[in-house]
């Protein structure tokens, strides 16, 4: 936990250094040019995408690659040219799979760790008997000691690997993927088991391919690609949008998780911007329209939203998406300046999506600016009386937006956008019922009074057609 | 229980199995002896050197100092001259070169199960049987004589060690011999050196049935000369696998994880491969190819005690000596005698095959 301990000795007392590492497999260079420093005490991560030389990072470490070029100290201790035991007694690994496929008992797989500290003709003493216990203790397995590795589930599979690990006696401890094949339980419980180890003075450096579990866990991450790296350092100033989309190619979004307060990352699908045009304004708020703005987003329309609290996690969804936000201060009431805000993007708008948002006095306002829309989409779950704080002045205003509006479940709203998108879009198409006719005339309107995106989306989906 | 204590109460137990036959064993033939007589003999055939005198020599002109020893028999059992005879000098060399060969060719067996981490694998996995038979086959179809002296059991032994050596070099590069070339390496040598016997077969005219026999695998013709050789030879080499116990445990969890566990994985390699293949052409060379033994030993003894090499090593020389013994008596006292091979064979593949069915042949 460098970070916690502070800057000040950095690198003077770093249990693996790495510097400027060349590993070669097969003619292929897999690690190009590694330089890092992984101080006494803290859990890092190495992430990145299959094949950036994880892997091979670690086992370089471990002593099994020899590098063509540069240097690895660990613990002080330069690994080139050391005898694998010499090795073993500062860096244990846990390895990512092994063929535990033998019947020997969980007690004779975690003594086979004592191997570096063994001569050839030596026996198996107290200190080592003692080594063996505690570490079975640590980890957990002592209730199965006297089981066959064959017959251990995945999770306890895991934590026999650990402590035959632990028996090792190492200071440096390395992790290929220890959740890799764990279900979710069994994921937090290994890393929460090796969050202790580091807290009570083990080093760990572990390859991690969930960013999230790395995220939370790890003191600091090391974010590898095209065997280079590419960040380093404490979660939040690795895993960035901008380094993720380097090193993975991926569409992500970086948020905070609300309940554990790491960084959260998630993938968007690659390819995720549709082809569906058109404008089209959200009304949201408390979470309400977090996914719907994903998926019109997603689906390819330019989407605002608005007015929303600063601070909303609604607000942060759409921050994330880098949406035409409205906001207003956290707990204030949209005042009238942010209601012509709004109301200037409805307009523009093709369609306007209310979520099943709760109206209270603070954004009754909102309700109020959609009265200009020119196609309007209502999103039900609940009655609008269940989620009305405003009173009968609300219930009014929204039972006259409802006359008037496509009204869908949460799940069929995309569906009515586009819809609504293509009446509004191809008035001539239209001319079917009251509602198409209208929507189509405000849409005429609107062509003359504003903006020249939408006439220009308009002419663009006539061409298409 | 402490593995050094299993190791010891299972060893002394398969100690006196091993006797027990043994006794048995030289008591089994045309003429019937009873245990107690055979153990009688045994005894007074015992000859312990007692005192050294020194001679004088003319090797090349120069005249050089030799040791002559004496010996003393420390028993003198009152046995009939007849049965004092067929014990010592007939029975009990066979007996015991089939225990050297059995408890050879377990331990190369479990030396190289573990080894490839494969329970098919054999003594004889790398070749090593072929290249003896090819040397063997060689020496009694050759018309010439072999360079240096070579006997039968000479040219077995160096064709083995040749052969082994050969597929090791074919499957290492760079300082290292992946487990898998090795053992593919090892199957196209004993294919290729399978067409050079059949070669020497068709052109072996007077001399093929001499060649067929040593082929089958056989302990008759013993003489306490190859008893004495290959008695001396195989427990040495066998201490010195048994030194490398818990170096075979911690390669079969893989050589990533051994080299982890602080093991120099390539050289312990080097070390098992060369002296398993010392071993097991100790065997051959002076017994033929006795297939089975080194397969079936191995894996019923890590079914009754584990996979542990500490014990699994002794446990499995020891009984493959005494079944080496028990199929060779049967093998001599049908109304004709049968090369031990086909007994091996014939009792091996159809227990093996059951343990198969019956799921218990699991893992190394």
């Amino acid at each position: 936990m460098s970070r916690r301990n502070g800057s000040g000795e950095t690198g003077k007392d770093a249990a693996i250094r790495v510097d400027d590492l060349v590993v070669e497999l097969g003619g292929v260079s897999v690690l190009d040019g590694v330089d890092a420093t992984v101080e006494r005490g803290t859990f890092v991560g190495l992430v990145g995408p299959n094949g950036a030389g994880k892997s091979t990072l670690l086992r370089s470490v471990s002593g099994l690659l020899r590098p063509a070029r540069g240097s690895i100290v660990v613990d002080g201790v330069s690994i080139a040219g050391r005898s694998s035991k010499a090795v073993s007694r500062l860096v244990a690994t846990v390895p990512q799979n092994t063929s535990l496929s033998f019947d020997f008992d969980v007690r004779e797989t975690v003594a086979m760790g004592r191997s570096p500290h063994l001569g050839r003709f030596e026996r198996f003493g107290d200190d080592d008997e003692r080594a063996v216990s505690e570490a079975m203790a640590r980890t957990d397995v002592s209730q199965f000691a006297d089981r066959s590795v064959t017959a251990v589930s995945g999770g306890e599979r895991q934590r026999v690997l650990l402590a035959r690990a632990l028996a090792q006696d190492a200071p440096v401890l390395l992790l290929d993927e220890p959740t890799a094949s764990l279900d979710i339980n069994h994921q937090v419980r290994t890393l929460e088991l090796v969050r202790d180890l580091v807290a009570s003075g083990k080093t760990v450096v572990a390859a991690i391919h969930d960013l999230n579990l790395a995220a939370h866990y790890c003191d600091e991450l090391l974010l590898l690609g095209d065997g280079q790296v590419l960040a380093s350092g404490d979660p939040e100033s690795v895993l960035t949008e901008a380094n993720l989309e380097t090193a993975f190619d991926a569409n992500a979004v970086v948020s905070r998780h609300p309940v554990t307060g790491s960084v959260y990352v998630t993938a968007l699908p690659e390819n995720h911007r549709g082809d569906r045009e058109g404008r089209v304004h959200v009304v949201g708020g408390g979470g309400s329209a977090a996914r719907l703005l994903y998926l019109l987003d997603a689906a390819g329309y330019d989407v605002s939203v608005g007015a929303l609290n600063e601070g909303d996690s609604d607000t942060e969804t759409a921050r994330s998406l880098g949406l035409d936000t409205v906001t207003v201060p956290p707990f204030a009431a949209v005042d009238a300046e942010t209601q012509t805000a709004v109301e200037s993007r409805v307009r523009d708008a093709d369609v306007t999506v209310v979520a099943d948002v709760e109206i209270g006095d603070g954004n009754r306002a909102n309700l109020d600016a959609v009265r200009a829309a020119r196609s309007l989409v209502l999103v039900e779950e609940r009655p609008f009386a269940e989620r009305n704080y405003a009173g009968a002045a609300a219930a009014e205003t929204y039972a006259e937006l409802r006359e008037r509006a496509t009204v869908v479940s949460p799940s069929r709203v995309v569906g009515a956008v586009a819809a609504a998108v293509d009446e509004a879009q191809n008035p001539t198409d239209a001319g079917r019922n009251s509602d198409a006719t209208r929507s189509a005339q405000s849409s005429q309107s609107s062509h003359s009074s504003h903006s020249s995106q939408s006439s220009q989306s308009s002419r663009s989906s006539d061409h298409r057609s | 229980m402490r593995i050094e204590t299993r190791t010891g109460v299972w060893s002394v137990a398969l100690l006196v199995v091993l006797a027990v036959v043994v006794l048995v064993s030289a008591g089994i033939g045309p003429v019937a002896i009873t245990p107690s007589t055979v153990a009688k003999a045994t005894l007074n055939g015992v000859a312990v050197p007692a005192s050294v005198s020194f001679g004088q020599a003319s090797v090349a002109g120069v005249t050089l100092p030799t040791p002559t020893v004496g010996y003393v028999h420390p028993f003198s059992f009152p046995v009939e001259g007849s049965h004092q005879t067929i014990v010592t000098t007939i029975r009990l060399p066979r007996i015991l070169l089939g225990a050297v060969v059995g408890f050879a060719l377990a331990t190369a067996g479990v030396v190289m199960q573990g080894f490839f981490r494969n329970p098919m694998a054999d003594p004889s996995i790398i070749g090593v049987s072929s290249g003896a038979a090819v040397g063997a086959v060689a020496f009694l179809v050759a018309p010439f004589a072999f360079p240096f002296g070579l006997g039968l059991q000479g040219a077995a032994f160096v064709g083995a060690l040749l052969t082994a050596f050969g597929v090791y070099l074919i499957a290492t590069e760079d300082g290292r011999t992946p487990v898998a070339t090795l053992l593919l390496a090892g199957v196209a040598i004993q294919t290729f050196l399978g067409a050079v016997i059949s070669f020497m077969l068709l052109h072996s005219g007077e001399s093929l049935r001499q060649v067929t026999y040593w082929l089958m695998g056989h302990l008759d013709n013993a003489s306490w000369g190859d008893v004495t050789v290959a008695a001396l030879l195989v427990p040495l080499l066998f201490f010195v696998l048994l030194a490398y116990g818990r170096d075979l445990n911690v390669l079969l969890l893989g050589e990533e994880d051994a080299h982890s566990l602080g093991i120099e994985v390539e050289r312990t390699k080097r070390v098992l491969l060369a002296v398993s293949s010392l071993v097991t052409a100790a065997a051959v060379a002076v017994s033929g190819v006795i297939g089975f033994v080194g397969l079936i030993v191995p894996h019923v003894m890590r079914l009754l005690v584990g996979p542990d090499h500490r014990i699994l090593l002794p446990t499995s020389a020891l009984a493959g000596a005494a079944f080496l013994v028990a199929t060779d008596t049967l093998a001599r006292s049908g109304t004709a005698e049968l090369p031990v091979g086909i007994v091996t064979a014939a009792l091996g593949a159809p227990f093996f095959l059951y343990l198969l069915r019956t799921q218990e042949v699991r893992s190394v």
